[in-house]
């Protein structure tokens, strides 16, 4: 029960957070010059005058800012995400057809950097200060020195083009259809270089939580109590340490969640990828109002849904947490 | 300037395909290799998704490169650039100018089964392309009607002389037709559900649109043209980063990245792998200059000393040489050299770079340095279209705080663009493309003609205005003799070059990269766009 009314609480506070954030990313793009109008003109090459009065009193763009905001938001409370201009179906609709990719590429992406952060955080810890800590701090510094769009080239110029073991890029396999398990393995080999570059960077991070948190609870008292006790250095280190020091990795994922569909944009756009992320920025840049802020909701639904997640298992690991809520 | 890389690209073409025929030890067998081969999937770059797909209701080689494979114009230009039959087998004009009469080809159908006619001809003209079409509204103006007095006969009746020249000029982008019983039923037009799946007459027909992913469309066995077309299938990629693009290229994942998709330096380093052949061969019909619009509600700018003086501090061939490589060369004006109808020669007033020129004029004008050289300060607004605006608006910067204009550059994006240029009009100098679109009426005089309405896109937003120039567009544009409408566009060239109002100094042709399997390619001035019924790929 009490995690229950924590979680339920939590959700109640995110929705006025997600009213400001609609509003405000909704008075940002106000301010950036053109409509998705002008965009469509420059799409275009050319159009008359009043091709484009017709055009703008069609999206309903010939209303005052306040107006529009309103429609929007009245929409949003029945649940209406709207119609897309660019796509011309409706947004909910644009953005399932997109979810799917960003989802799996985020997904993996955090197992991946949160899997071997973890590894490699601990196994720095154990040897610190030793060659392997060093080796492994180095990397980890590289990685995270590394602009993620100059890691996917390089990958792609590596595997794809001198290697040919995977695609450069795409979601799936065009040529040839594949169903069932095929289907998985094809996309699955598609994601590969994807998630490593989206993950490379995050995983820098891990590793160095990781490291440092494990040093620090090392040297708890309770730690030199069980080697005390007589237990044997894996069981402390499992049993003790781990689950103290996955605490701030734990916090970590909420907060990278929404950081993590920021970085997607680079990805996406390197790999061609069909995801939100390179949805967002192809609607910002024809001003399609109604996708970004439904995005901009969804992501935002995503974040909170996520931050909800690690709310529940940090109780788990700790359940002086729930007790004090 | 001296070395021109296109034409090595294209010595570089030649030698491939020697190359690959060298290859073979029986000649007899290199022969063989060349007859075309039927099948294959063709694997095109598609760098930005477009809104729509229906060439008939707008107008951009974005459209065209999927539209133009699947519905078919009335006529084309062939490899000489000359007029060609497509959906319509002949046509004559009545000595008046003001009645066309297009007689269609016989036998077609559309990709649904049903018959191609012309009161499909008739729909599109009056509700497509007079009505919503960019640049075809302009164009149809004073179209009044089109008559069909049998289904293999649409005449076209103007208020105004239409001259024959021209429209067949803009028919090739103009003139794709739509089938009227998919259309007709009534609802807008713009958001028939056929715009993002078309129906066609050509030789492909559209199969899938996976937003964000791609486009196909495969082989139609009924076309009409015999043993056409050779390939089974097309496959646009969206791929929106060009680096990303590049890679795919070399990893053989893509056979054709068109108008200029990929960077200056990826193309320059693809051009000298035998696999790629990069040419500006195929878009003789999409030339684009580089222009530098001033705005003459600003004092300075207003003044001709001041323009000239601006056209003769920036070093063009310097510029072209060091950052376009031979992509590029030096323009003359409004009317590209590419057009060999109406290009009126070099012999128009020319702006070289001179230096001491510039500063003489600006003194002239009464713009003397004042304190630390500088005379007046500009902003200038780059269009986003391409990595040369970017360049050039960077090396106009430089060039004019040399001779004490300094230079506040203001970055937009597309939406952005128009709107501060065309609408507000907030903008001191812009530079960006202008695309000539094979006849000066089309694409051109619109930059010139005063009285355009406030908003609308690449037209006279200066806020220039000359009478006598206006009097020779409107004369040009409903002469029907082609001698004449010639004479009246160079006297137009020497009009605009004299006053200024824009300055296009460079020309360019966008540059193909595509790969060496590719048969029968960048064969007619608008390859890009053209329906490649007879593009094949060897083995």
């Amino acid at each position: 029960m009490r995690i229950l009314s924590l979680a339920g609480r939590r959700l109640a506070a995110s929705i006025p957070t997600l009213v400001l954030i609609l509003i405000g990313v909704f008075l940002l793009l106000q301010l950036a010059p053109g409509d998705t109008v002008d965009a469509m003109m420059a799409q275009m090459g050319g159009g008359d005058a009043a091709t484009a009065r017709e055009l703008r009193h069609f999206y309903g763009l010939d209303l005052s800012i306040p107006l529009q905001l309103a429609n929007y938001l009245w929409r949003l409370v029945r649940l209406d995400l709207g119609f897309s201009s660019i796509y011309g179906k409706p947004v909910a609709t644009v953005i399932l057809e997109r979810l799917p990719p960003t989802l799996l590429l985020m997904t993996a992406s955090l197992s991946f950097a949160f899997f071997f952060g973890l590894l490699f955080g601990v196994f720095a810890a154990r040897r610190v200060n030793k060659w392997p800590d060093t080796l492994i701090s180095t990397l980890g510094l590289v990685f995270y020195a590394t602009p993620s769009f100059w890691f996917g080239l390089m990958a792609i110029v590596v595997f794809s083009i001198y290697l040919q073991w995977l695609p450069p890029g795409g979601f799936e396999d065009i040529g040839n259809v594949h169903t069932g398990l095929s289907r998985m393995l094809d996309i699955a080999g598609h994601l590969v270089l994807p998630t490593l570059t989206l993950g490379l960077i995050f995983l820098a991070i891990y590793l160095r939580i990781m490291r440092a948190s494990m040093l620090e609870v090392l040297n708890l008292d309770f730690v030199r109590t069980a080697r005390a006790k007589g237990l044997d250095e894996t069981h402390v280190i499992t049993r003790h340490v781990l689950r103290n020091a996955l605490l701030p990795m734990v916090t970590l994922i909420g907060l990278q969640a929404g950081t993590m569909l920021g970085g997607s944009v680079v990805v996406e756009s390197v790999f061609s990828l069909p995801g939100l992320g390179r949805l967002a920025y192809e609607s910002v840049v024809q001003r399609d109002l109604n996708t970004l802020l439904g995005i901009v909701f969804v992501s935002a639904l995503l974040v909170i849904a996520v931050n909800f997640i690690v709310d529940l298992l940090y109780a788990r690991l700790d359940p002086r947490i729930s007790a004090e809520g | 300037m001296d070395l021109n890389r296109f034409e090595i690209s294209r010595r570089t073409a030649l030698l491939t395909s020697a190359a690959i025929a060298a290859n073979v030890a029986n000649p007899l067998r290199a022969f063989a290799q060349e007859t075309p081969r039927k099948g294959g999937v063709f694997n095109v770059h598609y760098g930005a998704e477009q809104r729509q797909l229906n060439p008939s209701l707008q107008a951009s080689t974005g459209v065209y490169i999927i539209g133009g494979k699947i519905q078919e114009n009335l006529v084309d230009l062939d490899a000489a650039g000359k007029p060609v039959g497509v959906l319509a087998e002949s046509w004559d004009a009545s000595p008046d100018g003001k009645t066309i009469t297009f007689k269609l080809r016989k036998g077609i159908t559309w990709h649904d089964g049903k018959p191609f006619t012309s009161a499909d001809v008739e729909f599109t003209a009056m509700q497509m392309w007079k009505k919503i079409l960019n640049y075809g509204s302009t164009l149809q103006l004073f179209l009044t009607a089109v008559d069909t007095p049998d289904p293999q006969t649409a005449i076209f009746r103007y208020e105004r002389p239409m001259p024959l020249n021209l429209l067949l000029r803009a028919l090739p982008d103009l003139g794709y037709v739509s089938p009227k019983h998919l259309y007709e039923s009534g609802g807008d037009i713009r958001q028939n559900p056929n715009n993002l799946a078309p129906i066609g007459t050509g030789p492909f027909k559209f199969v899938k649109y996976e937003r964000g992913q791609y486009i196909i469309a495969d082989r139609n066995p009924d076309y009409w043209r015999p043993n056409a077309p050779y390939l089974d299938r097309i496959v646009w990629k969206v791929i929106t980063d060009r680096a990303a693009a590049a890679a795919q290229m070399e990893a053989g994942e893509l056979h054709y990245s068109p108008f200029s998709g990929l960077t200056i330096s990826d193309m320059a380093r693809l051009s000298k792998d035998k696999r790629f052949i990069v040419s500006t061969k195929g878009n003789e019909g999409n030339a684009r200059t580089n222009t530098i619009e001033f705005n003459f509600r600003r004092k300075e700018l207003s003044d001709i000393r001041v323009r000239r003086a601006i056209a003769h501090a920036i070093n063009v061939p310097f510029f072209i040489y060091n950052f376009l490589g031979d992509f590029a060369r030096l323009g003359t004006g409004p009317i590209p050299s590419t057009s060999t109808d109406f290009y009126p020669g070099a012999n128009t007033p020319q702006y070289p770079y001179d230096k001491a020129k510039a500063t003489a004029l600006l003194d002239e004008a009464g713009f003397k340095p004042g304190a630390g050289g500088q005379r007046f300060s500009i902003r200038l607004l780059p269009a986003p279209w391409g990595e040369d605006i970017s360049l050039w608006s960077t090396f106009v910067q430089q060039s004019l705080s040399e001779v004490g204009i300094p230079v506040d550059i203001v970055r937009n994006d597309g939406g952005g663009f128009l709107k501060q240029v065309y609408d507000e009009h907030a903008f001191d100098l812009a530079t960006g493309w202008h695309q000539y679109r094979n006849d000066p009426a089309v694409s051109t005089t619109v930059w010139y003609r005063s009285g355009q309405p406030k908003g609308a896109p690449w037209t006279n937003q200066w806020g220039w205005e000359d009478a006598k120039v206006d009097k020779t567009i409107d004369d040009a544009a409903t002469e029907i003799d082609p001698a004449k409408r010639k004479a009246l566009y160079a006297e137009f060239v020497t009009e605009v070059n004299t006053e200024l109002p824009v300055w296009m100094p460079i020309e360019q042709l966008f540059v193909s990269v595509l790969s060496a399997k590719a048969r029968n390619h960048s064969n007619t001035p608008r390859w890009g766009s053209a329906s490649w019924y007879d593009l094949w790929l060897s083995a």
